[in-house]
């Protein structure tokens, strides 16, 4: 229809010519078609899968719920274990992960973006670190346990919280640095200069502008790598989260982080191994759990976002 | 910009604004007037001498052997066709350029007689005395308030002197009336006019010496330049203002002193910007040195 017409043929033609054609975008349709599609897929899928988790999880979701995040873990009954520990084993682990993975994530990631820009040496740290996302968590659970665990035991005392914990960091150590790269990189280049034309340093560009400009996706970065770190089980059983073990006796929250710990996905693991439909229960009723608190930590970050977004 | 009107308001207008003891109808200008604006300048003090100015962007030369005087409490404009250098120009007197991964600036700035190029130099103090309007309006994300306080505050300003320094600015830039009442709201929230009158507020609250100002009203509509140039006027008698523009009936408005670049390509297809004509801004719209000047100034290149 595109034919070029003289403008005495488009006049006469016009109410014809521009009449809405059916089947004039048929890819475009069936492109939209498509992608609506893989939407309803990818979330569909979650759907069930939280619907079966809460469907097979019903009976302590529903009945027992109080005792089962209350009580510890117990080789007795099912009925009687409970995922106390695996909470709080796994937040101290997920703090201890966030403690060392996000100031030497965003470190590095302001050294490669605002001082090594550019450079061959950025340019192949980038491109390793980018590679280091992709290695699986059971390898990091090897590292741990060679470095963390054993080599400097001394620091870490062993099989303990914050052995655990610095393996996840180092998991997700390249999480945070690719995506606070990419805060950093987003930062307009004029904000950068219109600091430097009224006379500031670099350490004042950086920390009164570029930063707080690049603040709110670092930090949406960072949690969802602390989301990841709180589903992990195959690298912390490596590194000695234990079953159950989680005394606490005498000792004050400071001294658990160097003692025997477990997290949820662990706990989740093991649920899963034992024989009998009521430990099944048990399982899914935890996978909820877990979810619920991943939820939660997403949504203290998007809170965290809108709260740091409008206070400038 | 259409070369027609181009061509028009430089023979007809130009010179009314420029030189108002000048007849309309004259095109040239006499030996003796050249002469008359040349001793005036000799007059006024010199605060930029340029020496041999190359710059080069890694291995590529981008501006070649620019040198050239800039007087105080004048506005001189750089024109020229795209990619001529006069931006990159503009930006090494505030050692902007340092800011430019693989950016080298070869010659000499003499700024008051220091060289502004040489190693005891710190560009963060040059920039306090050297500020810089960008062609896109980029105020912080702050408050109206806070964009203008950045500056004197990271100078050691005292808080209690800031309200003063804010408002003083303010006004100054034109903006405080409009502003006044809503200093604590976003910069964002201005139109585009009023956030470039913000930032030559923000730019000339740390005190400066010269203001430089990179194509300021690209991104504005006719009456916001309008405002913006009636505040370069302003502003030239207490600051030395250097301006970039592509408008050539703006740099005839505005300016005292004009230079012309233009730029070459060499037969790798690097293009390479050099000075072609540097006078007085009437004698550049009326009775250019150069073939190149004229043909762009009457619009039939660029």
């Amino acid at each position: 229809m595109s034919v070029l017409t003289t403008p005495a043929g488009i006049a006469t033609g016009a109410a014809d010519a521009l009449r809405r054609r059916p089947g004039a975008d048929v890819a475009g349709s069936a492109f939209k078609w498509l992608l609506i599609g893989a939407t309803v897929f990818a979330t569909g899928f979650l759907a069930v899968l939280l619907a079966v988790m809460i469907v097979d999880g019903w009976e302590v979701l529903s009945g027992n719920l109080w005792h089962f995040l209350t009580h510890g873990f117990s080789q007795r009954s099912a009925a009687e274990a409970g995922v106390w520990q695996g909470i709080l084993g796994s937040l101290q682990v997920a703090l201890v992960t966030g403690l060392f993975a996000v100031p030497t994530g965003v470190a590095t990631a302001i050294y490669l973006v605002e001082y090594a820009q550019g450079s061959r040496f950025a340019r192949i740290v980038e491109l390793n670190i980018r590679n280091l996302a992709g290695v699986p968590s059971i390898v990091y659970g090897l590292l741990g346990l060679a470095v963390f665990v054993q080599t400097i035991d001394g620091f870490t005392k062993g099989k303990t919280v914050i052995a655990g914990g610095m393996t996840l960091a180092a998991m997700v150590l390249p999480i945070v640095v690719i995506t606070s790269v990419e805060a950093l990189k987003a930062v307009p280049d004029s904000l950068r200069e219109a600091a430097y034309g009224v006379g500031a340093t670099k350490w004042e560009v950086l920390s009164r502008q570029v930063l707080p400009a690049a603040l709110s996706t670092i930090l949406t970065g960072t949690v969802l790598a602390l989301a990841r770190a709180l589903g992990e089980a195959a690298p912390l059983i490596l590194v000695g989260a234990a079953t159950g073990f989680m005394s606490f006796g005498d000792a004050n929250v400071f001294e658990t982080f160097t003692g025997p710990y477990t997290a949820l996905p662990v706990l989740i693991f093991n649920f899963a191994r034992q024989p009998g439909a009521d430990w099944g229960v048990n399982a899914a009723a935890a996978s909820v759990i877990i979810l619920v608190l991943v939820l939660a930590v997403n949504g203290l970050a998007i809170y965290l976002r809108n709260r740091f977004e409008k206070q400038w | 910009m259409n070369p027609e009107k181009a061509l028009m308001t430089d023979e007809s207008e130009a010179p009314e604004i420029l030189a108002p003891s000048e007849p309309h109808t004259q095109t040239r200008i006499d030996v003796s007037a050249v002469a008359a604006m040349a001793g005036q300048r000799a007059d006024t003090e010199t605060v930029f001498e340029c020496g041999d100015i190359n710059v080069y962007y890694g291995d590529f030369l981008a501006l070649r052997d620019v040198t050239l005087d800039i007087a105080a409490h004048e506005v001189t404009a750089f024109i020229g066709p795209s990619g001529c250098g006069k931006t990159t120009f503009l930006r090494c007197f505030n050692r902007m350029n340092d800011l430019i991964e693989g950016a080298r600036v070869d010659g000499t700035i003499h700024y008051h007689g220091v060289n502004l190029y040489q190693d005891e130099v710190d560009p963060v103090e040059v920039r306090r005395r050297v500020g810089m309007v960008f062609q896109k309006p980029n105020p912080f994300p702050k408050s109206i308030y806070d964009n203008i306080a950045y500056g004197p505050r990271l100078a050691g300003v005292k808080r209690s002197a800031l309200d003063d320094v804010v408002e003083g600015s303010l006004t100054r830039a034109a903006l405080w009336d409009e502003v006044k009442d809503r200093l604590k709201m976003s910069a964002y929230g201005l139109s585009g006019g009023q956030q470039q009158r913000l930032c030559i507020a923000r730019a000339i609250a740390v005190q400066p010496d010269v203001v430089l100002m990179d194509e300021p009203c690209s991104a504005l509509d006719p009456i916001a330049t309008g405002r913006i140039e009636e505040l370069i006027a302003e502003l030239k008698t207490e600051y030395t203002i250097i301006i970039v523009t592509h408008n050539m009936q703006q740099a005839a408005r505005i300016s005292d002193m004009t230079a012309f670049f233009s730029v070459q390509a060499n037969e790798m297809g690097h293009r390479t910007g050099e000075l072609v004509e540097y006078a007085p801004t009437s004698l550049i719209f009326t009775n250019p040195d150069d073939p190149r000047t004229e043909a762009y100034i009457t619009g039939r290149v660029g």
